[in-house]
């Protein structure tokens, strides 16, 4: 992974400086707040329903062992003992005080780690598909290109007041685990038809209360061309992105607003222009030493077939059932790619302990594994695990309550903070998400129900995603009740589809058995080996509405 | 005046302005900014984007320094190749969120070559000064808080930049490779 | 039609904690704060803690409805029943784990 030299150090450090200058001026009254707030924002600090919270950058979702103890840390000794993983692979504290904050970011710069820009209007974390690197089907690491993005939109000059906050994510498979189309810009390498890799890049996608799918806005971009290409995209969207209104703010409006092909055609123009200059070519080199911090680990040359992990399944039910789940394969024959489930039976979804985090890295240390990642599915994964430290693995995890069998299943659920946490939420998530884990605990249906992925916002913001949920759930205030919105059939995969609203909300207390008429409706009309998802794109909605109201009184 | 931030006193034509420090010093300002239907002053006067499209024979024509003061929305492309004829180009920032001067500033200077003044009134924070001035802005209507040791301080918090930008510094890959 | 009484509500600024107005300053507890029967009385306070703002006491007071039922508060809001207790899904966090206010909805 990338480290840090004394460029990268003094710059954190500066801005640590400089944050404490501005907490400073905010204290002394020369800073108003509404001066401060997108000072803080640029800083990653809110101010939520019950305290601040600190949003931490995760870049690219990777972490390592050391930078692990160090948030186990900042849990213990400046909040309350937690942390959360989000939808954009970073992690958030829910209780700094605003006047220990920069001694938090003081903390992370010593493990090379910071809160820069993970929120405001500005180039936010740099998110990448949280297998990178493993993947069986990787085309190419994304992660040196999120660096070198990273490094690009680290206090940009002419881009940290933007219309709207902006969000960028990076592909490098054919299977999209990064939900790319749903980002501002994404950029997605490609083979062209010579064999040379390059970059699609798409623009205009994004969640919110008007979601869009992205469209391409560069067919094929070169690697050396990609940094001005995106200063291209940046441009117009900061000279041309509405101000006037802040629902209306994202590119994804200005896209639609301008058409794919006139924002393409205002893209390229800017491209030439900023080519010409040159001052934002990536020479080759750059891109070669980048990438070298991202060289695999030395994979030891191991047989695919492990007879200790083979043994450990037969002898262990609750080890094969993990292991027919959590596990991905790796393109390495003898080593598997390992989802750690944050989401037990029940559980706040996407939550750890300072306990687990530490114990995670004594983990990692104990089996070789250098790096972890965060996944905008709110788990962890181990990206390069021998088969055969799989059953020992598992006990470990097993023992942490790290180790449910859930992975890309029904209670494998993501949910916002919501209305228990967050400022702008109009009703609860996580105990939705908590009820639903429940109902679906048992592991034989979920096995049989297959993949779904339910997704859970407690706003119209969308920080759970669900436009993206197979089944996606909306929490709305409804005269000062919390009622509960029902779609179905979106997804964040390279099929990227917005679900569609099912019919009128449901109550807090109507909501999971709705969810389970629903599942029973496919699990009744599916064909063959049909995910769920398919099953609603093929029937449409109709089906799921009918057994979802029956019984309601009036006609939907 | 639509900042609200200088007055102009018309009955004394005495302007109350805010200090305006240009290249890192506290200057006198030799432009005065003048409504859209106020005659002209014999030296520097700096004018709306209306207003020029308006007078602009008779302002290029006048035997003194020209300005134009463009609101946040409006691109210095209106200008044309007018934009090498001025002495100095005002930038507004209604309100310190409202970021497209940025690219304004960026655009005169790498663009439009645009080599006089560039300056910034409105209301920016100190904590905008740095990107202000690698942007390309050399001219700052400052707040009083904004003293000129406060200047220098914001422009040196960061040492060195990730990005290129219109200042031309070098940035952090130029210095690794030695560059 | 009547309004509801009000209490008026605030972050501290140094910590963020939630704090209530009470006879010329802040308590940390809903059961503690000051109920002002009608608007007249809740805007005076509401303007009374802008010098609050201006001393880097608080940050964004505000006025919410409650209702009074057998001698105790109940926000009308669950955001603000919520926030008057801490995270119903971590009843061990918050003013509620320091028996300052029970969630109860």
């Amino acid at each position: 992974m990338y480290r840090y030299d004394e460029f990268d150090a003094r710059f954190v450090k500066e801005r640590v400086a400089q944050f404490r200058y501005q907490v400073e001026r905010r204290l002394s009254g020369e800073l108003t707040e509404d001066e401060f707030k997108p000072l803080r924002l640029m800083n990653g600090l809110y101010l939520q329903l019950h305290a601040y919270m600190l949003r931490i950058a995760v870049p690219y979702g990777t972490l390592s062992a050391r930078q692990l103890r160090m948030l186990a840390h900042i849990a213990r000794k400046y909040d309350k003992g937690y942390g959360h993983f989000t939808t954009r692979q970073n992690i958030q504290f829910n209780w700094p005080k605003l006047v220990d904050v920069p001694d938090i970011l003081d903390d992370l710069a010593t493990v090379e780690m910071h809160a820069l820009q993970t929120s405001g209007n500005c180039i936010r974390n740099v998110t990448a598909d949280h297998f990178a690197g493993a993947a069986a089907d990787e085309i190419e690491d994304p992660r040196p290109i999120a660096e070198i993005i990273r490094q690009w939109s680290s206090l940009h000059p002419e881009f940290s007041y933007l219309p709207r906050k902006f969000k960028i994510a990076v592909g490098g498979a054919a299977h999209d685990r990064a939900a790319l189309k749903f980002h501002d810009v994404a950029v997605e390498i490609v083979k062209n038809d010579a064999g040379e890799t390059g970059y699609r890049v798409y623009a205009g996608g994004g969640m919110g209360r008007t979601p869009y799918v992205g469209h391409v806005v560069g067919d094929f971009v070169a690697k050396t061309d990609i940094l001005a290409f995106l200063e291209a995209v940046m441009r117009v969207y900061n000279q041309s992105g509405r101000r006037d209104n802040i629902y209306k703010a994202r590119i994804k409006i200005l896209v639609n607003a301008l058409g794919p092909e006139e924002m393409r055609r205002q893209v390229e123009r800017e491209f030439a222009e900023i080519k010409t200059g040159g001052t934002l070519e990536v020479p080759a080199e750059e891109i070669a030493r980048i990438t070298d911090y991202f060289a695999p680990p030395k994979f030891e040359p191991l047989s695919d077939a492990s007879p200790e992990f083979e043994a450990a399944r037969n002898a262990d039910a609750n080890f094969r059932a993990w292991s027919d789940i959590n596990l991905s394969t790796h393109r390495a024959p003898g080593y598997s790619i390992v989802t750690i489930s944050l989401k037990p039976i029940g559980g706040v979804p996407g939550d750890a302990s300072h306990e687990q985090l530490d114990a995670l890295a004594d983990l990692m240390d104990q089996f070789g594994i250098a790096e972890i990642r965060v996944s905008h599915e709110q788990n962890l994964v181990l990206p390069h695990v021998r088969k055969k430290d799989l059953p020992a693995i598992h006990t470990r995890l097993a023992e942490l309550g790290l180790a449910t069998a859930n992975a890309g299943l029904v209670t494998d659920i993501i949910a916002c903070p919501g209305l228990d946490y967050c400022d702008l939420a109009n009703a609860r998530s996580i105990p939705i998400a908590q009820r639903l884990s429940e109902r679906f605990a048992d592991l034989k249906r979920q096995r049989d129900i297959g993949e779904l992925k339910i997704k859970i916002s407690g706003c119209i913001n969308a920080c759970g995603h669900h436009h993206a949920g197979h089944i996606g759930i909306l929490g709305v205030d409804k005269k000062g009740v919390e009622f509960y919105q029902l779609q179905l059939g979106g997804s964040g995969a390279e099929d990227a589809s917005i679900g569609e609203i099912l019919g009128p909300g449901f109550g807090e207390h109507e909501i999971v058995d709705a969810v389970e008429r629903v599942v029973d409706t496919y699990l009744e009309k599916r064909e063959g080996s049909e995910r769920f998802l398919d099953t609603v794109r093929r029937l449409g909605l109709e089906p799921f509405k009918e057994r979802a109201y029956a019984g309601w009184a009036f006609h939907i | 005046m639509p900042d609200g931030r200088s007055t102009y006193d018309s009955s004394t034509r005495e302007p109350t302005r805010m200090p305006l420090i240009k290249n890192g010093i506290l200057v006198e300002d030799h432009f005065e900014t003048i409504a859209d239907d106020a005659p002209f002053p014999t030296n520097g006067s700096i004018v709306s984007l209306a207003r020029f499209h308006k007078d602009r024979e008779t302002l290029l024509a006048r035997n003194a320094l020209l300005g134009v003061r463009l609101k946040s929305g409006e691109s210095p492309e209106a200008l044309g190749e007018d934009v090498l004829r001025l002495s100095v180009i005002v930038l507004e920032f209604p309100k310190f969120r409202d970021g497209r001067a940025f690219s304004w500033a960026r655009m005169l200077r790498t663009r439009l070559g645009f080599t006089g003044e560039i300056r910034a009134v409105g209301h920016f924070l100190y904590d905008q000064l740095a990107f202000m001035h690698r942007v390309g802005i050399d001219a700052f209507e400052v707040p009083e808080n904004i003293t000129l040791p406060e200047f220098h301080r914001a422009l040196g918090e960061m040492t060195d930049v990730y990005q290129p930008s219109a200042d031309g510094r070098k940035t952090i890959r130029q210095l690794r490779a030695g560059a | 039609m009547a309004s509801l009484p009000q209490i008026l509500t605030a972050n501290r600024l140094r910590d963020g904690d939630v704090v209530y107005w009470r006879g010329g300053s802040w308590v940390t507890s809903l059961a503690d704060a000051e109920v002002f029967p009608d608007d007249p009385s809740a805007e005076a306070v509401l303007k009374a803690a802008d010098a609050f703002v201006k001393g880097r006491e608080v940050v964004n007071p505000y006025l919410f409805d409650v209702r009074i039922a057998a001698g105790e508060i109940k926000p009308v809001k669950e955001r603000e029943i919520i926030r008057a207790a801490g995270p119903t899904v971590r009843p061990d966090l918050g003013k509620q784990s320091l028996g300052k206010w029970a969630y109860d909805v």
